[in-house]
């Protein structure tokens, strides 16, 4: 039983220890959600949006300090009622259109929506004329080949 | 010769284009550094402590009237470490105020990275939560804004200054702002 308690007690210490960094993170305890679909929402929301600091990972995986804060301020917004994507507007507005892990469809975007689509069909007609371009009838005539 | 047989040598020209564009594109060495939708745009006002004197609170409006340079940094950065000659070098031409942004940092350590490394700022404001940082889009230290006398945001620099990026963006960019006035 004293093991035990022993061993509780250096877990719960492990824990303490963990977060030791110079800068001041006074917010670096986890978020508290209100209920089940506030919760549900802010993770929706920040795995679309990409963190600022290291550029490969979202808001909601990124341990970088400034994630932390932005997660922070995300809640706070989403609190005070704003919609998605006036929090997505807010984030856009200071730190660019990079936060955002799906582009907007806008007239600097459009090469990357139909870019692809646009190669797709250029191929398609590639493909339509050189099959036009094989007259009918051109197949060998051997018949005796056996197959 | 059919010209059909070009086809594949202008696909592979096309393609090395292509790939040789990729490669120009990202032969800056800070690609990584977020371009700042917030410049030519009004910076956002903020009144925070004076790091020196808590007691006093600094706004921007106090500020606007001549154009400053605005630097931010920590005691835990390292980089800014990197960067502290080079702005001590440029801050002592007093070519332009040069504050000090003191972002998510304890002013006690603060105050003695000042003392150990001497203090090359004309003020150092202090936002040791960081909210006012996001208003300017501040990501990671050592971040250098401009801002003209009408509290203008002209340039922004990510990651530390070199005299190199001095000369070459910040000494025009101060050109062009004063020029304006």
């Amino acid at each position: 039983m004293r093991s035990k308690n022993i061993l509780l007690a250096l877990c719960m210490l492990l824990c303490f220890s963990l977060p030791v960094f110079a800068q001041v993170n006074s917010d670096s305890a986890p978020l508290q959600f209100q209920d089940k679909t506030e919760e549900a929402r802010f993770h929706a929301l920040a795995a679309e949006l990409r963190c600022v600091m290291c550029q490969n990972q979202s808001l909601a995986d990124s341990n970088a300090l400034i994630a932390l804060s932005l997660r922070h301020e995300v809640l706070e917004l989403m609190r005070k009622g704003n919609s998605d994507a006036q929090i997505k507007e807010f984030l856009v507005a200071r730190y660019g259109e990079f936060v955002l892990y799906k582009p907007r469809v806008e007239p600097s975007t459009w090469l990357l929506w139909l870019g692809p689509l646009v190669l797709l069909l250029v191929g398609a007609g590639v493909v339509v004329v050189l099959i036009r371009k094989r007259t009918p009838g051109t197949l060998p005539v051997d018949d005796k080949q056996e197959w | 010769m059919k010209p059909g047989r070009w086809l594949p040598l202008a696909v592979f020209f096309a393609l090395a284009v292509l790939l040789a564009s990729g490669v120009w594109m990202s032969r800056k060495p800070n690609r990584d550094a977020l371009p700042s939708p917030l410049i030519n745009k009004p910076a956002p006002a903020f009144s925070l402590p004076v790091l020196h004197d808590p007691t006093r609170t600094v706004t921007l409006d106090e500020l606007k009237g001549q154009p400053f340079l605005l630097n931010v940094w920590g005691s835990w950065c390292v980089e800014c470490r990197i960067e502290h000659p080079v702005l001590t070098r440029f801050a002592e031409t007093k070519r332009v105020r040069v504050i000090g942004y003191n972002w998510k940092d304890e002013p006690a350590d603060a105050l003695r990275w000042l003392e150990q490394f001497n203090n090359p700022y004309w003020l150092v404001i202090a936002d040791v939560e960081g909210r006012a940082a996001i208003e300017w889009g501040i990501y990671g230290a050592p971040e250098t804004f401009l801002v003209d006398a009408r509290g203008v945001i002209r340039w922004k620099h990510v990651g530390p200054l070199t005299d190199a990026i001095i000369a070459s963006e910040l000494m025009p960019a101060l050109e062009r702002i004063e020029a304006v006035r």
